[in-house]
């Protein structure tokens, strides 16, 4: 090696000492926009309050409305803790037949949309439908069953699908547990069920009040499920004032509200992990013993298991194949489906691009320069997963409209044209959205596979002569090549389910295949809704696919990496 | 002219103060040093400061007479032209062994870079591996895939970060050989890092050994045993007891017998003299003044320790043939071939 000239040293000084500025102003700038906008617009809102509307809507509905959301959150993380936890344990810790079976098929309830599985069991349960058709022939005309649409119905059909978050969070902690921990209690003198409750379960509460959380995010940000039963929330009252009065700013006050729920929940779950730490820095050596059930206590186990999967998972995934190939059969392909998928894809593709390229910049300024500032605004920016996207849709659209006026209004006086409005109501808008909600879920894609890399690969390629773009180039991208597909993938799926953004924010001619279900729903064509629903379905089950994978069907716990904001339910 | 010079290098890290303390040593061409000390005294930073993967925070690191960090200069690792082996081999895992070998050789014509991909896995004594798989060696050979990477491109200079404590104990002595072997073969400079002086001794010309950031002393191995520079070296590079003794005119009066004065000792000073298991014999005797209090078998040998009249107490070594029981009364011989004395008021 030729030493360089003094100029050549000089120049070269900034490689050695990290990224260049700009990487890390790109970053600063990105994390900071991906969240703050949104969020600091609906705030901003609360500078004009809008006195007429609030004041009505205080006096008629807010106590409704906040009484409904808090009971709908409360009743899906109380059922989702309960359910998640009780399938958790009974697969860790007992054998039975079939046990290893549900161990994964119990995931698959995550692939459904809350709004798909509420629509399919309103078909099925309506005054006209089989279920109560069939029970009128036996028991007489008089028979009537509770309303499904109520605030119970929400609650069952959407802890159905959402207690998976609990039950895998929780699953792969009591896995992680070294059995130690539980044969220490034994040893000590506490029973099975002791142990369990005073060891197993205290061990594995971070990771349950987690999984307990995302189900209440996504209770709380659910629009499609509660509109659909006619139950009203927040949400839901956002989307009407929208839309119903075209009172925006009214909507985004009502946003500000369930923002605070939001803040409150992340705040709960930051403050629920304390000052106690939970891992035992190994890996477990052995799996833990399994008691083996027999007679009637196994039989219960997998009853328990096969009643919640039927419901959750078997029965609306049948009924949605009995509707579609009625309806194939019948009609072929319903109007629309075509183009709905084509415009789902391109969404969602477009979308999980643009995450991927933002997510790639973010890690790669935290990886090089991983100094606490660069690691806040990162961790800032992937808050976005807990807003409900009805929040970020009007976080979005009131800077954006703002802005879009203030452009025509210059093209008009500049060049004298009517240029029209140029960014509201269009993709554009609809994919900053995705960005807002769905940026951690790639980051965290991202910087798992980036943190797999060891730092010496980065510093044996630098000492062998390549400079930062060849070690990117040759060691880098090989090595997280399916780590970033995993990203692409799971943003993809997301983005296709995702429904509040969408209905609020699409250009009135995009038509989706969230958007499909959502209209044939309303009108109650459970059958033609079945068909999109079902094409979700099967995206869906992409992400469930690869998180069994990761986790493995087996004893090994592995990192539901996935999880957290990687949440199937707008 | 020295290959490789550092002159009072220091860094600092945040909330852990100075890793490296006004750091000076030279590395002549062709040598192997090793750098010795316990873990967190500033080994394996100063490695990272010559390799260029960390910046002075004052001095310099002069590289073949240029200048490659200090004074506003930071010539980045890729233009170093320094060959580094980590701890855990860091071998691509999505390159073959031939890939990983030739990563280093980007500027090379391609059938030069195949030949000199051939010779060094050649020197290194895995001809016929270019296609496998990293995760298809044992860690012996990943080893040696990685020094041969180190190699391929004919630094000036070769880092070797722990090599050895990936391995198993068995391996350890053997890859030592080995290592040694190539890199003498290559006549290629080394600087290694080890916590393990046995590994130091073995492989190293000189030995640098650090505590707490700061350079004890750099010397030959056989130099640093009997004639170490300070007490933490005498303590750190094998096992020493120390016999408070007084300095006088006619040598240093111990509870052992009379040595001879050292430079730099003046008569009434109390000094402590530094006692190696080895410079210590005995024979049982039933009037001995010594008494054996404790016995401890280390395979071809037996470490003693004894309690001196004064009730301070030394250890001995002896061969295994012959066994002393716990509470025999002895006579003992000191055989102190080098004295080393220190001042009483030098460390503690």
């Amino acid at each position: 090696m030729e030493a360089p000239v003094a100029t050549g040293v000089s120049a070269r000084t900034r490689v050695a000492r990290g990224p260049g500025p700009w990487l890390l102003t790109a970053a600063a700038v990105l994390a900071g926009m991906v969240v703050a906008v949104p969020i600091l617009s609906v705030l901003l809102s609360l500078a004009n309050p809008v006195h007429a509307v609030w004041a009505h809507l205080w006096r008629t509905q807010m106590v409704e409305l906040l009484g409904n959301t808090l009971a709908l959150m409360l009743g899906v993380g109380l059922g989702s803790l309960g359910l998640g936890v009780a399938l958790a344990w009974l697969v860790v810790f007992f054998e039975f037949p079939g046990r290893r079976g549900f161990e994964w098929a119990l995931v698959l309830p995550l692939a459904l949309p809350a709004y798909v599985i509420g629509f399919v069991f309103l078909g099925i349960f309506e005054f006209a439908g089989p279920l109560q058709t069939a029970l009128r022939q036996v028991a007489g005309p008089e028979l009537r069953l509770p309303d499904l649409r109520s605030g119970w119905g929400v609650v069952v059909v959407m802890t159905l699908v959402l207690y998976p978050y609990v039950y895998t969070l929780a699953r792969a902690a009591f896995l992680e547990q070294s059995p130690e921990a539980f044969e220490s209690a034994r040893s000590l003198g506490r029973s099975r069920a002791r142990a369990f409750w005073d060891v197993s379960l205290p061990l594995a509460r971070p990771a349950v009040v987690a999984g307990t959380t995302l189900a209440c995010m996504e209770a709380l940000a659910d629009y499609g499920t509660v509109a659909t039963f006619s139950y009203r929330t927040l949400t839901e009252a956002i989307y009407r004032v929208w839309h119903g009065m075209f009172d925006r700013l009214a909507a985004t006050q009502l946003a500000v509200v369930l923002l605070g729920l939001s803040a409150c929940l992340i705040l709960l779950e930051r403050s629920s992990r304390g000052r106690a730490r939970f891992t035992q820095g190994r890996r477990p050596t052995h799996a833990p013993a399994r008691m083996r059930l027999a007679g009637g206590r196994a039989l219960a186990a997998a009853g328990g298991c096969a009643a919640v999967w039927i419901l959750a998972f078997g029965l609306p995934v049948g009924q949605l194949l009995v509707w579609a190939v009625t309806v194939l059969r019948r009609d072929g392909l319903p109007r629309g489906f075509l183009p709905a998928l084509g415009n789902s894809l391109g969404l969602a593709a477009m979308a999980a691009g643009l995450t991927l390229g933002v997510a790639l910049v973010l890690a790669y300024a935290l990886r090089l320069r991983p100094s606490r500032s660069v690691a806040a605004l990162v961790r800032g920016a992937s808050l976005g997963y807990a807003l409900p996207g009805a929040v970020i849709a009007v976080g979005v659209l009131l800077p954006l409209s703002t802005l879009d006026h203030a452009l025509a209004a210059a093209a008009e006086r500049i060049l004298g044209l009517d240029a029209g409005l140029l960014l509201t109501g269009t993709a554009g808008a609809l994919l900053y959205a995705y960005l807002v909600r769905f940026l951690a879920v790639s980051l965290q894609a991202v910087e798992a596979t980036l943190a797999r890399i060891p730092r010496s690969f980065d510093e044996i390629a630098r000492s062998l002569g390549a400079g930062a773009g060849r070690t990117l180039r040759a060691v880098h991208v090989p090595l997280i090549r399916r780590g970033l597909l995993a990203a692409l993938l799971l943003v993809f799926v997301d983005v296709m389910k995702e429904m509040p953004a969408t209905l609020l924010l699409r250009p009135l001619s995009l038509d989706t295949l969230a958007i499909a279900v959502y209209q044939r729903t309303a009108e109650s064509l459970w059958e033609e809704a079945a068909v999109p629903a079902l094409a979700l379905v099967l995206a869906g089950l992409v992400p469930v696919v690869l998180l069994l994978r990761t986790t493995g069907g087996s004893n090994r716990p592995g990192l539901p990496a996935i999880l957290p904001g990687g949440d199937p339910i707008p | 002219m020295s290959l490789l010079r550092l002159e009072h290098l220091t860094k600092r890290f945040d909330g852990v103060g100075a890793a490296v303390d006004d750091l000076s040593l030279s590395v002549e061409p062709g040598e192997i040093l090793a750098l010795l000390g316990p873990s967190g005294c500033g080994k394996t930073t100063t490695l990272r400061l010559i390799a260029g993967f960390e910046t002075p925070d004052a001095g310099a690191i002069v590289l073949r007479g240029r200048r490659v960090a200090g004074n506003g200069t930071v010539v980045p690792p890729e233009s170093r032209g320094v060959g580094v082996v980590f701890q855990d081999y860091a071998l691509f895992p999505h390159l073959s062994v031939g890939d990983n070998v030739a990563f280093g050789l980007a500027r090379y014509e391609r059938a030069e870079r195949a030949r000199r991909v051939r010779e060094v896995l050649e020197l290194v004594g895995l001809g016929g591996v270019e296609r496998r798989f990293p995760h298809e060696l044992s860690g012996g050979q990943q080893q040696r895939v990685a020094l041969a990477r180190a190699l391929a491109p004919a630094p000036a200079l070769i880092l070797l970060d722990e090599p050895f404590s990936n391995l198993d104990a068995d391996l350890r002595a053997a890859m030592r050989e080995e290592i040694g072997k190539i890199l003498r073969a290559t006549g290629a400079t080394a600087v290694f890092v080890t916590h393990d002086q046995e590994e130091a001794f073995a492989l190293a010309d000189r030995v640098g050994v650090l505590n707490a950031g700061r350079l004890e002393q750099v010397a030959p191995p056989y130099e640093l045993y009997h004639r170490p520079g300070t007490r933490f070296v005498a303590e750190f590079v094998g096992a020493a007891d120390f016999l408070r003794s007084m300095v006088t005119e006619d040598g240093i009066v111990s509870e052992l017998g009379t040595l001879a004065r050292q430079p730099g000792c003046s008569p009434g000073q109390a000094v402590d003299i530094m006692i190696r298991p080895d410079d210590i014999d005995f024979i049982p005797h039933p009037d001995g003044d010594v008494v054996v209090i404790g016995r401890q078998f280390l395979g071809a040998e037996h470490l003693y320790r004894l309690r001196l009249t004064s009730g301070a107490s030394v250890h001995s070594v002896q061969p295994a043939t012959t066994l002393y029981p716990v509470g025999a009364r002895v006579r003992v011989v000191a055989n102190l071939l080098h004295v080393v004395a220190f001042p009483l008021d030098e460390g503690g």
